[in-house]
């Protein structure tokens, strides 16, 4: 049993009974971050703050939001965005910051890609990022699925039908998916579920694994440089802060953080208020009609990349290039064979896999959008065959790479 | 050391600006939580007072309460005069008819029907005259005026208008203020 | 300057899948159409100049508007209510009331000579498919028949309501209001109006009996408009936000540009109105939209004063790192 004395203050209260100094030295204070960081070091913020807006804008919308085919679209389109005072700034700044949280996820991941950051002792970093990039789509998905227009409905309709595994004529399982025939009451409700209570405890839990992976290996810097950081810190507190190859997470980093988040904002409340109609599709302002499907459906455009992987196939090899395409990510620390974790300008062919990779991924998403006539067919076609090349081949250029 | 990690005055400053900001989003959040615009507009009912008959409870709805709607018969308004009597000490003449509405030669008691105590809805005996709250046992007599404890009031009376053979709750008018100013009933 | 390079890197990749995500990929899925301002050029000018009074004697007698027309304002009620209207005539004919207003003279005075032409509705209507236009075409009543047009117009446009005393509403239910319900309530000058039917405002009932008798009424006049025009025209409460200001506009022009074929007419109106039936559609679909603007100008001046602040924030702590 520990042994409390009386109070001097209520910090002393606090901290005799929560340990709150020992809590701020290991989470803030003395949480060592490398100084050799460049802007894209702050997009972990970023999502943090996004997700954060992402929680308080939802919480709002859950108030007057109807989980009800015959009331969802109403109760979205009417009463939260013109009856509930500001109902219509939660939605904006739900839609948008939905689809941007993406934009810096895939910045996020490539920028780990591009520095070696899921190597030697951060797998774990990278794969609890992967499960967390799964779990933001599922919630994205579920998200969509309730205003109940014409895009939710049909797109509820077609990712559902993914799961009747093509030639197996599964089609048990997707009704079991649905609890009906069609999108419909049952199906709304779960997924209505799934986006307010089952995905978010996920997310949560995957964030709190996320930022413990990091706490071993530390975060990685911009040269792949291996830094000691207890030297280093001792370096730090000793007052030689200059020299030190390390910064506080509190208020080093933060202020650098927050810097970028204020420019970061200034983007996204631009969108939220003046270029919004990117992230809320117009044609999912019609409610939803079984009877008929919009001349052109398509997801959202940040799963566009791995809906053009099935396109272009038969179903059965589509099915299965669309399988590929989601899980292969999570190889990635296992594929890449090099022992360098350092930036891809220094490691030869991977530098070239790097950007092939990543203009491969755009011109899938562009591909992915665009309605399914020639050229464009063609190009997708090429453009998935490329992303299978890359994948195959990455462990053949990195097993050659030299050491640096 | 500690200084090392104690903010300067920029620090501050980035502080107070983003509490601002905090606090700006704090009315947002706030309007959210008002009753929605159709709400309010619906906040009105309009009564066809024509439509009732003597000693005979209505009960309507206004604002999702119960409203009471009891026409007082020749012989309610009788014993009421001979009961005010007997406590002022006058003759009869001087009824107290403050808690009933008179439209038209008629008089109503239009009230809130929830019992002032805790809420229940009192249930009304045509035979005694009288409403008897089941769940603590308070009692009114048919103008709604409290007869026996634990209510610590009258039954409420709804803001009203009359407008001609036509009650419209939810609106003030004169009359309502008046007996607002006399302490009749408390603002519902 | 290399964290300067790296931001210019990161803002093209994102501005050119931006770039080809949206207006490269909607270009391809979408026709785009300009905007011929309203000018009907498929149609002849008006060359003369009406007379009220001869307009309205044309009107009420050898036009034989009357026979199938409401017009309220001149104390003349539609002479069948409107279920038993489009019962017989597919489609209520419309109170003419405040028609000088809403639609072109030139648009109006065609409509008269030969309906299903400036309706375009001539595929439709035609000796081949042996299907009549309910309105029959005005032949003359024996003078110079331009110049008998010119004076129906002319008094059309003399009992309306001004140009500018023309209400979004108003402009909405005299051009568009037969055919498309609205089933959202609007704020109009502070008051609270009830959602449109086809058959005008839905009143408040206190009576599920008298709720139901309307919403039969409703059900009425709707199967006899899906029965004339193949199907039933859509609830608009969302297209402003679904369709856009541009589509709506140039759709509203001409419906040919976007549906080859469809049962929708060619409505007439003047650029005025049409941009009164769009805001309209805006009063009841994006009815928040000043409030929007209003909070967004402050919101982005707030942003950028915290951009400022965390920057000087950001040096401030940075300065001994160095």
């Amino acid at each position: 049993m520990a042994h409390f004395t009386k109070a001097t203050s209520m910090h002393d209260w606090l901290n005799q009974r929560l340990g709150i100094d020992t809590l701020n030295r290991v989470l803030a204070t003395e949480y060592w971050i490398p100084k050799n960081i460049n802007f894209l070091w702050a997009m972990g913020m970023i999502l943090a703050i996004t997700f954060g807006m992402l929680l308080i804008s939802g919480i709002f919308l859950l108030m007057y939001y109807q989980p009800n085919v015959n009331l969802a679209f109403d109760s979205v389109n009417y009463t939260i965005m013109q009856e509930v005072g500001y109902g219509w700034l939660w939605r904006h700044v739900h839609g948008v910051a939905a689809s941007v949280v993406f934009l810096i996820i895939y910045i996020h991941m490539f920028t780990g890609i591009y520095y070696g950051s899921y190597k030697k002792g951060r797998e774990m970093i990278w794969i609890s990022g992967m499960l967390l990039f799964v779990a933001f789509s599922a919630e994205a998905f579920s998200g969509y699925m309730l205003p109940w227009g014409q895009m939710s409905y049909w797109a509820g309709m077609v990712i559902t039908n993914l799961f009747s595994m093509g030639g197996l004529h599964m089609d048990g399982l997707v009704e079991w998916i649905r609890g009906d025939y069609v999108p419909a009451q049952a199906y709304l409700n779960r997924f209505f579920m799934l986006h307010v209570l089952l995905i978010p405890l996920a997310i949560i839990g995957l964030i709190g694994l996320h930022f413990g992976a990091l706490r071993i290996p530390h975060v990685n810097n911009q040269d792949g440089e291996e830094v000691d950081f207890d030297v280093e810190a001792k370096k730090y507190l000793a007052g030689d802060k200059a020299n030190s190859k390390v910064i506080r997470f509190m208020n080093d980093f933060l202020a650098k953080d927050m810097m970028v988040v204020g420019i970061f904002l200034i983007l996204f409340f631009y969108l939220v208020f003046y270029h919004y109609d990117f992230a809320m599709d117009p044609v999912n302002f019609d409610p939803a009609n079984g009877l008929k499907t919009p001349t052109h459906i398509y997801p959202e455009w940040y799963f566009l990349w791995s809906y053009e992987i099935l396109r272009p196939f038969s179903t059965n090899v589509g099915l299965i290039a669309f399988a590929f395409a989601q899980v292969i990510f999570f190889a990635l620390p296992f594929l890449d064979r090099s022992p360098n974790a350092v930036p891809a300008s220094r490691r030869g062919l991977f530098k070239i896999w790097f950007w092939a990779m990543l203009i491969d991924m755009i011109i899938l998403t562009a591909m992915g959008k665009v309605p399914p006539i020639e050229p464009f067919g063609t190009i997708g076609f090429y453009a998935a065959l490329t992303f299978f090349g890359l994948w195959i081949a990455l462990p053949f250029i990195t097993m050659f790479e030299k050491k640096v | 050391m500690k200084n090392n990690s104690r903010r300067g005055f920029m620090g501050k400053a980035f502080g107070a600006v983003a509490g601002v900001g905090a606090v700006a989003s704090l009315y947002a959040m706030k309007r959210s939580w008002d009753p929605l615009p159709s709400v309010k507009a619906a906040g009105f009912t309009t009564l066809d007072m024509s439509q009732y008959k003597e000693n005979e409870l209505v009960v309507e709805k206004w604002r999702g309460k119960p409203i009471f709607v009891l026409k007082q018969s020749k012989e309610m308004l009788d014993t009421e005069d001979k009961n005010m009597s007997e406590i002022t000490g006058k003759s009869t003449g001087t009824m107290d008819k403050k808690r009933l509405i008179k439209i038209g030669d008629d008089h109503f008691l239009v009230c809130v029907g929830l019992c002032t105590h805790l809420g229940c809805i009192p249930g009304y005996r045509p035979d005694k005259k009288n409403f008897l709250c089941a769940c603590h046992g308070g009692m009114y007599d048919d103008t709604g005026m409290v007869t026996k404890s634990p209510p610590p009031r009258g039954l409420d009376i709804p803001p009203f208008k009359i407008d001609g053979m036509k009650l419209v709750l939810g609106e003030s008018s004169p009359e309502y203020e008046q007996m607002l100013k006399d302490g009749i009933t408390l603002k519902v | 300057m290399k964290e300067l390079f790296i931001l210019a890197v990161v803002t093209v990749f994102t501005l050119v899948t931006y770039y080809l995500v949206e207006p490269f990929a909607h270009s391809h899925m979408h026709a785009h159409h300009e905007s011929e301002k309203f000018a009907y050029k498929d149609l002849p000018a008006l060359t003369k100049t009406g007379n009220v009074a001869r307009g309205k004697d044309l009107v009420m007698g050898a036009g034989a508007c009357a026979g199938c027309h409401g017009i309220k304002v001149a104390g003349m009620p539609a002479p069948m209510d409107a279920v038993t209207a489009a019962q017989a005539y597919g489609v209520n004919p419309p109170d003419l009331s405040n028609a000088g207003a809403v639609f072109d003279p030139k648009f109006l005075a065609a409509l008269i000579k030969n309906p299903t032409h400036a309706l375009m509705l001539e595929n439709k209507f035609n000796a081949k498919t042996g299907k009549t236009f309910p309105m029959p075409q005005f032949y003359g009543a024996g003078g110079d028949i331009d110049q008998e047009i010119a004076d129906m117009v002319a008094y059309l446009q003399s009992i309306a309501v001004p140009k500018d005393k023309l209400t979004a509403n108003v402009a909405f239910e005299t051009a568009c209001g037969r055919c498309h319900a609205i089933h959202y309530e609007y704020n109009l000058d502070g008051k609270l109006h009830a959602p449109w039917t086809q058959i005008g405002e839905k009143p408040k009932f206190k009576h599920k009996q008298d709720e139901l008798a309307f919403e039969t009424k409703v059900l009425d006049y709707q199967d006899s408009l899906t029965k004339y025009l193949g199907k039933l025209p859509p609830d608009l409460s969302m297209y402003i936000r679904s369709r856009g200001e541009h589509f709506l506009s140039t759709f509203v022009e001409d419906p040919d540009n976007y549906l080859k074929g469809t049962a929708m007419p060619r409505v007439g109106v003047d650029a005025v109105a049409a941009e009164k039936v769009i805001e309209h559609l805006a009063d009841v679909g994006d009815s928040k939209r000043h409030i929007r603007e209003e909070v967004g100008k402050n919101v982005m001046i707030y942003i950028i004063i915290f951009a400022i602040f965390a920057i000087l924030w950001k040096k401030e702590v940075w300065r001994d790192l160095h």
